[in-house]
């Protein structure tokens, strides 16, 4: 489509270049140069607020063990948690993408996808709010028996939260928030599997789950990758939703079923920054960034995943 | 398709033909299968104490081994895994709407309570116990995200005609790389940033709407960008070439045949990204805050939204908790309203507004 235009232009306009292109061809591409002025705006102004935290004395950041005493804990709370809420979502989200592409009847497909479709749309401090009222009571039984049972593995540890206020049900609720992220993706690339690859799985006698095991999956893996990356990203910097379930706040520790646990970054700001003054808004701006830091990481490596595996979808 | 992975052994004698026949379950066995397992869970879990969430987990398990270990006896091993993934498919989905329902079973329960004619009249000036409403946060919210709209709108949408319409080489290239690493900013950074910004202009603490308007449109940007971009690429080809063959100037060609074809699309995607940062919370709890009372005005100090009225109202009640509790779940189920009738009028956009040529 693009190729056909491009060449056909650029000799000609410019000879007659009217006034009226010029001025919105401008404020075009001003407006997008504009938006990476943002983003490096982002960067700059988090790093000159940062700078305070980050050469004063460390008996003077809050907590008195310096900055990275700080941040580090923080930062194991934000990987676990989001850690978790992957572990539990992509299997998930594949198995629903699966579901909604090749399983579910045709004429309804559409309707539940826009339905898993609404688990995005529902804000962030809403799922906060049902974290704390009804998933958290919930797994409390849980706690206690993976306490009694699973108290060998260290992340069991317990001894088990009675509110369930705890980094499990912080990593549950993280994962139903992120689940239609993955499956969104997953369900993109799944129905893109070259139908002449299924349709020949199917002559050759495969079952329905062979076809999928033989010709989608492995055409959707890097998709599934990207999304799950996606979804870590969307983890990592969930702000509500923990800080109103987590009861945080205590050292570093894998433990994900007792209640003294380490908050994650973007809750500790959220809980803090209304009251934080001086020295102790510039820590919190230092850990932002650090946050800022780790999500874009995570988002340009799942971008150039994205990014490649375009290169390879022309093949049919 | 061979006898040996069939594992009936009294099939084998009979199979003398060129062709066996292959046994299969009847249609519904399956379900009836995995009913019989979920019967068989809430069974048990009614043995050691009846709860929901245990009849879930044993009937799920249950109802699965139940397919598998049916069809493995009477169909043989490859459809039986077949059908296995069937079941675990079908159960991912059903697990799924758990939380959703439950989401939105819980948010209507308790937020009817307070759904009354003095939530959407009152604010929260002087009321410390019952009575009181969210009037002032509901007006600070549609303020506050339409000034985002306003400035994200025209900034989105002409990058977006940039990157279809002008833009070529490198920085096409670095623009759709980085609106699509802007989309992955995390709230609560898109508010410090806000935040910073602010202070840097206006000294310490400096609160106001547009500060929260600023951090929501770092937020709003990308995905207006990518939805419109997307919408524009749709536009056929011929369509712009049929204008400039005509004479007509590229802008006017842009504004007059591009724009009102993608018009659809264009205010579906607009509509989600409104609906995307209406619920935002973190970066309106740092940068606006709250007040009880109402203030309308952007540009002078702190303002009440829905989204931190409703936190606020959940993790800070006063003496009268039960009425603090009621308003803050009357609050989420108002925002949630608010977000699923945005997607509806959305969807309705893009069936009304559709182009009516064939493509």
């Amino acid at each position: 489509m693009t190729a056909t235009k491009a060449p056909t232009e650029p000799p000609q306009q410019r000879v007659v270049r009217r006034p009226g292109d010029r001025v919105f061809a401008g404020s075009a591409k001003g407006s997008g140069i504009f938006i990476l002025l943002v983003l490096a705006g982002v960067a700059a102004f988090l790093v000159s607020e940062a700078i305070p935290a980050l050469t004063a004395p460390p008996e003077d950041i809050p907590g008195g063990e310096g900055l990275a005493g700080y941040i580090a804990p923080l930062v194991l709370g934000t990987l676990l948690g989001a850690v978790l809420a992957l572990v539990v979502a992509t299997p998930l989200a594949v198995g629903i993408a699966l579901f909604v592409t090749y399983y579910a009847p045709r004429r309804i497909a559409a309707a539940l996808g826009y339905v898993i479709d609404l688990l995005a749309a529902i804000p962030s401090v809403v799922y906060g709010f049902w974290g704390l009222a009804v998933l958290a009571p919930a797994l409390v039984p849980f706690h206690v028996w993976a306490a009694d049972h699973l108290g060998w593995i260290p992340l069991f540890a317990g001894p088990a939260s009675t509110s369930g206020r705890t980094m499990l049900t912080v990593g549950l609720v993280l994962a139903v928030m992120i689940l239609p992220i993955i499956s969104a993706i997953a369900r993109e690339v799944f129905s893109q599997a070259p139908a002449l690859h299924r349709e020949a799985a199917l002559a050759l006698g495969a079952t329905r789950w062979e076809m999928i095991k033989m010709a989608v999956l492995p055409y959707g893996k890097s998709g599934v990758i990207a999304g799950a990356m996606l979804g870590l990203g969307r983890a990592l910097g969930e702000t509500m939703a923990v800080a109103i379930v987590l009861s945080g706040g205590a050292g570093a520790t894998l433990n994900l079923i007792s209640s003294s646990n380490p908050s994650t970054i973007a809750s500790n700001i959220a809980l803090r920054f209304p009251e934080a003054t001086g020295l102790g808004i510039n820590t919190l701006i230092a850990s932002g960034l650090v946050l800022f830091v780790i999500t874009l990481a995570v988002n340009m490596l799942a971008r150039w995943i994205v990014d490649r595996r375009a290169d390879f979808s022309g093949a049919n | 398709m061979s006898t040996s992975t069939q594992s009936a052994p009294q099939v084998a004698p009979e199979s003398q033909g060129p062709v066996p026949r292959r046994r299969h379950l009847p249609r519904y066995a399956p379900l009836g299968l995995y009913a019989a397992g979920i019967a068989v869970g809430a069974l048990l879990s009614l043995l050691t104490g009846f709860s929901i969430a245990l009849t879930v987990v044993y009937g799920a398990v249950l109802g699965t081994l139940a397919v598998y270990i049916g069809s493995r006896a009477v169909e043989g091993r490859r459809k039986a895994t077949d059908r296995l993934v069937t079941a675990l498919v079908t159960t991912a989905f059903g697990i799924a709407m758990i939380p959703l329902v439950s989401l939105v079973w819980t948010v209507l329960d308790k937020g009817l309570a307070r759904f009354d004619g003095a939530f959407f009249s009152n604010s929260m000036f002087r009321v410390v116990g019952e009575g009181g409403g969210a009037y002032h946060a509901i007006l600070g919210t549609v303020i506050i995200t339409a000034l985002t709209a306003v400035i994200s709108v025209p900034i989105g949408l002409l990058t977006a005609i940039y990157l279809v319409e002008y833009g070529s080489g490198r920085l096409k290239r670095a623009i759709t790389f980085f609106v699509d690493v802007m989309t992955g900013i995390p709230s609560i950074v898109a508010g410090l940033f806000a935040f910073a910004l602010f202070t840097l202009l206006f000294g310490n603490d400096v609160r106001m709407g547009l500060m929260g308007a600023a951090a929501l449109s770092v937020l709003m940007i990308p995905v207006v960008v990518r939805s419109c971009e997307e919408v524009l690429k749709l536009v056929p080809n011929e369509l712009r070439e049929a204008s400039y063959a005509l004479g007509v100037p590229k802008w006017r060609t842009i504004v007059k045949v591009v724009l009102p074809t993608a018009v659809a699309g264009l205010g579906t995607g607009i509509t989600l990204a409104v609906a995307r940062v209406v619920g935002e919370t973190a970066p309106l709890l740092i940068t606006v805050g709250l007040i009880t009372g109402t203030n309308l005005d952007p540009f002078d100090g702190r303002m009440a939204t829905l989204p931190v009225f409703a936190y606020y109202q959940l993790t800070q009640p006063g003496t009268a908790t039960q009425a603090f509790l009621d308003r803050a779940w009357t609050a989420a189920l108002v925002l949630i309203i608010l977000v699923m009738a945005l997607n509806v009028v959305a969807r309705l956009i893009s069936r009304f507004f559709a182009p009516k040529t064939g493509r």
